[in-house]
């Protein structure tokens, strides 16, 4: 038999550096480098001393270790924190005065901002670095009364939402890199529905890191005031480096009475290549509250990048009636790990959740998932229903299942399910003789074992999200 | 169009065929038949291009070396295996995996891929020939399938794909008289003087429907003897045990 020559990595689509002047803060943390990002930001003197609170409290708390994926020791005191393309540090007005090798880079991306090329029916936050660079249809979303900018910009322009729901899911004080990102958190999105209005198309944030040893503290915000709806979607990449680099992001939502909130997120940060040199560290924390009543949070995630994933999306359950979901497919190949999940907190009376997690491993990664589902005394008639399912390619890989199940209802009830499965030889098999390759043929298995979650997706997304999923998995079989 | 040549194929050091010798010619219908363990799966998977058997010998499909083609590039240049026991492929929608097949063998040819519309015309047609409920090319495939729509289901892709060489394992098994005739009919519609055939069978009924050119009798790893239809007969009379 022949020798068939496999590309064993291919290109990561996203590796590219675009070369541009940028303003940065000094290396390290310390409070001169918090005050030149709030400086930075033209901040009101409330949210430097949010953050300088934030900053203080850091300095008691140690970073959590209990997650199955090590990493060598960050040196925090080694990480830029703030860095900027020089041409963005006073906002353009307009797109079009926008410096041409952003928009460059954004167009590469697949995510072209000038007016006559946008997506349409979607209006996109482009953050760079630490900056949010632009905001598509701004004017557009304002006649309905939305308010889609970055968080910057929320802070000098709508402080009384700002200072209301900031810090309201994820306390200052929440775990290690929660506090660490309240206080030097540099852009992110704002968003904010008012009551009764059904956001007329999707919104969605693009985050690109792109300077080298610099880390991205994104920080978003969404409220969906009372019988409001939005579907939002972030979508993330960075260049091929030899470091790893943190992302540590604080993402919160809260949904008032009768509001929903959809969130996706297409997660493809850098993974480090086949050696597992490199790759973004993607530790990030994500909550949203369903405060009012009838309120209903979707997290919806397709993580295939970053060289260990940490992330739990989460939702609190305090409105009666009101419902969490989270729909998952985590993809880990080559040395990737992920520990990924999510927490449903039952608060509320008949609150439901579901969990559906989809987890794929390839090469020698590893993927755990762990969830936590917490009915409380209070929250009678709730039901919890959770999936999990393993897929494992090759006998290099692991997969793990880490259910933590709290019930001090008697009236709510929880059910568990969990898979795990191989790829059989008999099913690649059936797919080559079909005509397809290996690759394709893996693609095609793959998509119909996640297609429960790749259909909680925008549409516009969904199809970009197979193909993704198809991608990270090339060089896993041969 | 298939030369077979001092086949022998070992599994786990275990011999299965050996000095097997077949060849087929545009146009014509072989049978094998040929008791339990005799290498008739063996055949047709070392045919198609399942790994995990050491082989050695020659197999020329269409004077191209088979042993140097892989699986898929054999599927393009028009092998096809409907398999005795079809595979299940969960959240796979059967519609999208015959137009997935379809289009890679397609391309693989150079020719243009067939957009949904066109392709969706393409199997309504066929499975209304074949008597095939279309609403289970919406579901998964395969899963929840009966036997007799496995089976079904193989020759429906099979009549999509229009292979060349057609090989059939044990595809009458667990099929009723009257699937088992749609089956025929599907296979009889698709004999013109380019395609062949290779039917693999443990019994004698499939070939009361398709007449094959040929029939060969399978034991211990090699062809003992063949002839024409007459001899399905034959053995169907006398049993595999009796017949030497």
């Amino acid at each position: 038999m022949r020798e068939k020559q496999i590309d064993k990595l291919k290109d990561y689509k996203y590796g590219f550096t675009t070369d541009i002047e940028n303003i940065r803060a000094p290396k390290g943390l310390n409070k001169e480098v918090i005050e030149f990002i709030s400086k930075a930001k033209k901040e009101p003197k409330w949210m430097l001393d949010w953050r300088m609170k934030a900053f203080e409290r850091l300095k008691n708390l140690k970073e959590p270790n209990w997650q199955k994926p090590k990493y060598p020791k960050i040196d925090y005191q080694d990480i830029y924190y703030y860095s900027a393309p020089k041409s963005a540090s006073d906002k353009p007005k307009s797109i079009d005065e926008l410096d041409p090798k952003l928009l460059e880079t954004y167009k590469k991306l697949g995510i072209p901002l000038q007016e006559q090329q946008r997506l349409n029916g979607i209006a996109v936050d482009a953050v760079f670095d630490s900056v949010s660079v632009a905001t598509t249809f701004k004017d557009k979303l304002n006649e309905v009364g939305v308010i889609f900018c970055s968080i910057s910009e929320a802070i000098q322009k709508h402080p009384e939402l700002v200072k209301k729901y900031l810090g309201s899911v994820i306390p200052l004080t929440d775990h290690y890199f929660a506090t660490l990102n309240s206080a030097v958190f540099t852009d992110g999105s704002f968003v904010y529905i008012p009551p009764g209005v059904r956001c007329p198309m999707e919104l969605s944030t693009y985050f690109r890191i792109n300077a080298s040893q610099t880390g991205q503290f994104e920080r978003t915000l969404i409220i969906a005031d009372k019988g409001s709806y939005v579907s939002y979607l972030e979508g993330c990449t960075a260049p091929m480096r030899d470091e790893n680099q943190l992302h540590a992001a604080n993402v919160e939502l809260v949904a008032l009475d009768d509001a929903e909130i959809k969130y996706s997120t297409v997660q493809n940060w850098y993974p480090g290549d086949e050696n597992g040199k490199g790759g973004i560290y993607n530790f990030v924390t994500k909550r949203g509250l369903c405060k009012g009543i009838n309120s209903k949070i979707s997290w919806t995630q397709v993580e295939t990048g970053s060289a260990i994933t940490w992330k739990y999306p989460s939702c609190i359950l305090q409105g009666d009636n009101s419902i969490g979901e989270f729909y998952s497919i985590a993809i880990t190949n080559n040395h990737q790990k992920a520990d990924t999940g999510t927490k449903m907190i039952h608060l509320g009376k008949n609150t439901k959740s579901k969990i559906i997690s989809k987890g794929i491993s390839a090469g020698f990664s590893d993927m755990t998932y762990r969830g936590l589902v917490d009915i409380s005394s209070k929250a009678k008639n709730s039901t919890n229903y959770t999936q999990c399912d393993s897929l494992l390619m090759g006998n290099k890989c692991g997969a793990h299942t880490v259910p933590y199940i709290k019930n001090k209802n008697p009236e709510s009830n929880i059910a568990h399910e969990a898979t795990t499965s191989k790829i059989s030889e008999e099913q690649l098999h059936y797919c080559q003789q079909r005509g397809l390759n290996p690759e394709e043929a893996v693609g095609l298995i793959v998509n119909g074992f996640c297609k429960e979650v790749l259909q909680q997706l925008p549409m516009e997304f969904a199809v970009e999200a197979q193909k993704l999923v198809g991608i990270s998995l090339e060089g896993s079989v041969g | 169009m298939l030369k077979i040549k001092n086949l022998k194929a070992d599994i786990d050091s275990k011999s299965i065929l050996n000095n097997f010798n077949l060849e087929i010619k545009p146009g014509e219908v072989h049978a094998i038949m040929g008791p339990n363990g005799s290498g008739k799966s063996t055949l047709s998977n070392i045919l198609s291009g399942k790994k995990g058997y050491n082989v050695s010998g020659e197999v020329l499909f269409e004077n191209k070396n088979l042993f140097e083609l892989e699986t898929e590039e054999r599927a393009h240049k028009g092998i096809f295996l409907a398999f005795q026991y079809p595979l299940e492929i969960p959240g796979v929608n059967t519609n999208i995996f015959l137009k997935t097949s379809l289009n890679a063998i397609r391309k693989a040819n150079g020719e243009k891929e067939l957009d949904a519309i066109e392709f969706l015309k393409l199997v309504k047609l066929k499975a209304k020939n074949l008597k095939f409920d279309e609403e289970k090319l919406n579901r998964q495939l395969n899963v929840g399938f009966s036997g007799g729509e496995k089976k079904k289901n193989e020759i429906l892709q099979m009549s999509i794909l229009n292979p060349k060489l057609s090989i059939l394992d044990e595809t009458d098994s667990g099929l009723d008289i009257d699937a088992l005739k749609t089956v025929a009919d599907g296979v009889n519609s698709l004999r013109k003087k380019d395609n062949s055939f290779l039917i693999i069978t443990h019994y004698q009924r499939l070939l009361d429907y398709i007449k094959p050119d040929y029939v060969h009798v399978l034991m211990n790893g090699k062809i003992i003897k063949s002839g024409g239809p007459e001899l399905a007969l034959e053995l169907e009379n006398k049993g595999y045990e009796n017949f030497n």
